[in-house]
């Protein structure tokens, strides 16, 4: 009995040879898989070991600490709670985060290779200093002005967003999406609190998790007259160039009408005029007269169909992602150009859809003299002792138009506000130009309300560039309401006395 | 067992070892490994200490020196009643029942930490209570080295062993759930807030019987024989146990959701069958029906469900437990046992330094993942080398032991621990389906601790008959039931070519 006794012996050998072996697998060769999956407790364990950076504007806190006593060790804390949720983000325990707080996890963690040389002196001092601060470009005052008008508009609007930028820098001077969220409640250390405050939030009608500066898109309206007109003017027509109007016009079976009656009914207008007044036949006649190729290529140009913009970090290039706008095919089954699509697609409507963030960048370019600035969100990065590692230094995103076309573009906007439908946008003390955008969308729903604009100071220099836009705005004219709300950005933006 | 040292070429020598003038009792290697252990079971709660406080408590040594006491009372015990055991056998269980109090007791420490309670004392929690089971163990693996002077005398209750066996078996099968399921297996008897897991105890009755009847039928089982294919197969009418043990395995694995237990059974069957008889043929065709019957089981479960759905789940989750459908649910305590083991990698973090706490079942069938965060692949291979030595040493027993009733005991049981320990961390390594085993000596819970130290005690009395003079029980005094004698039946057939 002796013989089977000794294979018994080497079968448990064996045995344990494979679970040695699966050992080895586990512990070294898939170890690191292991220690850095996002699943592991230990992971977050460790993330709250130390300090996370603070994420500020001109020295407010947006997110800070506080020091706990259970085993994550800090808790994060949004002092100014929704105003700046869409910007910010949240850090929760368990579920990804999202905003600056995802996109520049790494610096805020630590982790960074940046915060190497700090990494590198704790190991000596033993101290675990936290990770690096991140100081957003967003200006306090006009982030605020933002919100509170936003969410006290006249019109009782419950949807909407408002992005204001540096035309000069591409800086993000203000970014408003409403309804908003109070991310404390995410981010506690409580992970069912925290699951069920998320559920709560994502299960809402009015998606307050949704941002609607970067990520939604809906039917621009009449902003994107400019897009037309810039397809116009580079094609050879002037600021004074007429074009034929009239108070209808019908093209394969769409109609176009104009806002009301006394708008452009003649049978010819200049392109000033009727981007002052806002003539629906006379730009529904223009499109189609350009062709669809020319207003789909000058809709590129200005950064429509982009769909890999985000708006973070101009050094790694990483941020908050920006849908792409988009024209639309404007194309029959069979290819060739749908004209009256193409009509309709001129005013902004069918299947044009655009973001808040391009209508700023809109009209942003114009005012740039038609240079378009990436842009940003990140100013400055700060290490853990508040050593500045990196200050934004300008980038540009694309040439849409040449100098002369964007000073033409300045002067039929510009009018638009002194003389046509954007007069509530006027800032004493600053030249204001801009679009307002009226824009139909499900049947009988209320309109959107838009208003891209830019805004210049007395010494000539472009402060702000600014989209604002309200969904589903009762009581008619509902870009007044846009235009009024975006003078008033522009003028906290232009305030602070641009960097 | 491949060591040839062991002086027993033929197991029918007489009296080899009385002849050897000075026979060494190694009671003090036994005694010197014994205090070796109880240290590193004290610098492990050291170690504890100063990562989970920061400073040391002046009573970081009271566990370990309990734990030596205790230790010390068995030794006592078997310096007198069984001088010639193996020296190892005490201190490589030690070590690893030590580990267990010691770690068990860190984890209290760990969650009154968290829950902001005070520290637990030396007899309280999870730990103090370990602690209490392992006097209790050594107590009955005590009685049973006092009582049990000559392990043949365990042969006289044979068929008495296998009925209780079977009972203990069937017992939570039988019973309702209420009454004996934990996290889904049926292997409990629950009195209130107090449960009982008689499949442990059973492995040790079933052995008994199980070497008791092949001792008397191994002639038959080895001898009588159709060739076919090459192999010697046996006949139908002696396969008659081995499918009841097959049947009784399935029984487990689909009522009492347990295919861990089963396998355990199983394998304790085949492999003292095979040692009986010495036929390669009996391996093969047990392999050949677990296999099969787990597959059908597998298959069954895949498609009608019902008692085989379990085992079917168990298998899925197995094969891809990070699949989005289980790694939060049922695949969540492999998948933390993993990210705990990974993390540990090859040094760990060092005792009372890791977060063991955050794997689900830590303190039962995932104690080795626990360990293994903290104590590293370094850490975890020498508790497995442990565990091997305490079973080479088990089949080094049966192998210097003189009669056939202690060869099959020893053999069994040493062979069945090690089947336990593999079942268990090949579950939770991920290398097998995972089943709810307890790991030997170091898993939270009584009924395993008592029954493993049973069966040490068991290994001891019979190494103590392998390597102490033949006088005291060898095999010139016949057992109760030599086995030429049992072949009444079987010499007709013997004479078949």
């Amino acid at each position: 009995m002796n013989a089977p006794l000794r294979r018994a012996g080497v079968v448990v050998l064996v045995l344990f040879g494979l679970i040695f072996a699966n050992l080895n697998w586990i512990q070294a060769y898939k170890a690191d898989d292991y220690r850095t999956a996002s699943r592991n407790p230990r992971v977050t364990v460790a993330e709250y070991e130390r300090p996370r950076g603070g994420i500020e504007v001109d020295g407010t806190a947006l997110a800070e600490n506080k020091a706990t006593d259970d085993t994550l060790k800090y808790l994060r804390v949004y002092p100014k709670k929704e105003i700046y949720a869409p910007v910010l983000g949240y850090k929760p325990v368990s579920i990804g985060a999202t905003g600056i707080e995802s996109s520049e996890n790494d610096f805020l963690s630590g982790e960074s290779d940046k915060l190497f040389a700090d990494r590198l002196s704790d190991m000596f001092t033993g101290e675990e200093t936290g990770g690096g601060n991140v100081v957003l470009s967003l200006k306090p005052k006009a982030q605020e002005v933002a919100w509170k008008q936003m969410t006290d508009n006249e019109r009782g609007a419950k949807k909407g967003a408002a992005v204001a930028i540096d035309p000069r820098t591409g800086a993000v001077q203000a970014l408003v999406s409403m309804p908003s969220y109070d991310p404390n409640p995410l981010v506690t250390h409580d992970k069912d609190a925290a699951a069920k405050a998320y559920k709560q939030l994502n299960g809402d009608k009015d998606q307050p998790l949704l941002n609607r500066a970067l990520a939604q898109t809906l039917p621009p309206g009449s902003t994107f007259k400019v897009i037309v007109s810039a397809a116009a003017l580079q094609n050879g027509y002037g600021v004074e160039t007429e074009i034929s109007a009239g108070s209808q016009y019908e093209e394969s079976g769409a109609v176009i009408r104009n806002a009301e009656d006394e708008v452009c009914p003649g049978g010819q207008i200049s392109l000033k005029e009727a981007l002052t007044e806002s003539c629906n036949t006379g730009y529904a006649k223009l499109g189609v007269k350009l062709g669809a190729d020319k207003v789909k290529a000058a809709a590129k140009a200005f950064g429509f169909e982009d769909d890999t913009l985000k708006v973070g970090d101009l050094e790694s290039g990483d941020g908050l992602k920006v849908a792409a706008s988009r024209t639309g095919d404007i194309a029959n089954p069979d290819g060739s150009t749908d004209k009256g699509a193409l009509a309709q697609s001129s005013i902004g409507q069918r299947d044009v859809r655009m973001t808040p963030m391009e209508g700023a960048l809109i009209a942003a370019t114009v005012a740039n003299g038609g240079e378009q600035m990436r842009p940003y969100l990140v100013q400055k990065l700060l290490s853990p002792d508040r050593r500045t590692i990196y200050t934004a230094s300008q980038k540009k995103l694309r040439d849409p138009i040449n100098g002369t076309v964007a000073s033409q573009l300045k002067e039929m906007m510009v009018s638009v506000v002194e003389n046509g439908t954007g007069k509530k946008a006027r800032i004493s003390g600053l030249t204001v130009g801009g679009k307002t955008g009226t824009a139909q969308n499900a049947e009988g729903a209320n309109p959107h309300g838009w208003f891209i604009g830019f805004a210049f100071n007395d010494k000539g220099e472009a402060v702000s560039a600014v989209c604002v836009m309200l969904e589903n705005v009762s009581g008619g004219h509902a870009s007044a309401e846009a235009a009024r709300i975006a003078g008033l950005i522009m003028k906290a933006a232009a305030g602070g006395g641009g960097n | 067992m491949t060591a040839p040292a062991v002086p027993a070429p033929s197991p029918s020598s007489t009296g080899e070892l009385s002849r050897i003038p000075g026979l060494k009792t190694r009671r003090n290697a036994e005694l010197g490994l014994l205090g070796f252990a109880m240290l590193l079971v004290a610098t492990f709660g050291w170690t504890v200490e100063a990562n989970q406080f920061d400073h040391v408590t002046s009573t970081f040594w009271v566990p370990a020196v309990l734990l030596s006491i205790l230790f010390l009372g068995l030794h006592v015990v078997v310096r007198l009643t069984a001088p010639y055991a193996d020296p190892v056998l005490i201190p490589a269980v030690a070590l690893i029942n030590g580990i267990g109090v010691a770690f068990l007791r860190r984890l209290d420490i760990a969650r009154a930490i968290a829950n902001k309670d005070p520290i637990p004392g030396i007899f309280a929690g999870t730990g103090g209570r370990q602690l209490a089971w392992t006097l209790a163990s050594l107590i009955l693996a005590a009685v049973l080295l006092l009582v049990v002077r000559d392990h043949k005398a365990v042969s006289r209750y044979a068929y008495t062993l296998g009925l209780v066996g079977i009972v203990l078996v069937m017992i939570p099968a039988v019973l309702p759930g209420s009454l004996s399921e934990v996290n889904g297996a049926k292997l409990w008897i629950k009195f209130g807030s107090f449960s009982i897991q008689p499949g442990e105890f059973a492995k040790l009755a079933l052995v008994s019987f199980f070497a008791y009847y092949l001792v008397r039928k191994r002639e038959v089982l080895s001898l009588a024989s159709h060739r076919f294919l090459g192999l010697d197969f046996p006949r139908g009418r002696d396969l008659g146990p081995v499918v009841t043990v097959w049947l009784l395995s399935l029984l487990v694995l689909v009522f009492e959701k347990d295919l861990g237990t089963a396998l355990m059974y199983f394998g304790l069957f085949v492999v003292t069958l095979y040692v009986a008889t010495e036929r390669s043929s009996w391996l093969i065709i047990g392999l050949l029906l677990f296999f099969g019957g787990v597959y059908v089981a597998y298959l069954l479960g895949k498609a009608v469900g019902g008692p085989f759905a379990n085992f079917y789940d168990r298998a899925s989750i197995w094969l891809d437990p990070f699949a989005p459908q289980y790694i939060d649910k049922e695949g969540y305590q492999l998948v933390q046992g993993l990210f705990g083991l990974g993390t540990g990698g090859l040094f760990g973090s060092g005792p009372g330094a890791g977060l063991p706490g955050s794997i689900p079942e830590v303190r039962t069938d995932f104690i080795f993942a626990g360990l293994g965060e903290e104590i590293g692949l370094f850490g975890l291979s020498a508790l497995l080398v442990t565990y091997l030595l305490i079973v080479e040493r088990g089949l080094r027993a049966a192998l210097a032991v003189r009669d056939s009733f202690g060869k099959l005991v020893a053999g069994g049981l040493a062979f069945t621990l090690g089947l336990q320990v593999f079942v268990i961390l090949g579950g939770i390594t991920g290398l097998i389906p995972l089943t709810g085993q307890t790991t030997p000596f170091l898993s939270a819970g009584g009924s395993s601790l008592m029954a493993n130290w049973l069966l040490v005690a068991m290994l001891l009395r019979i190494s103590n008959a392998a390597r102490g003079p033949a006088a005291g029980g060898g095999p010139e005094r016949p057992g109760p039931k030599k086995a030429p004698t049992q072949l009444h039946g079987a010499m007709t057939e013997v004479i078949k070519p």
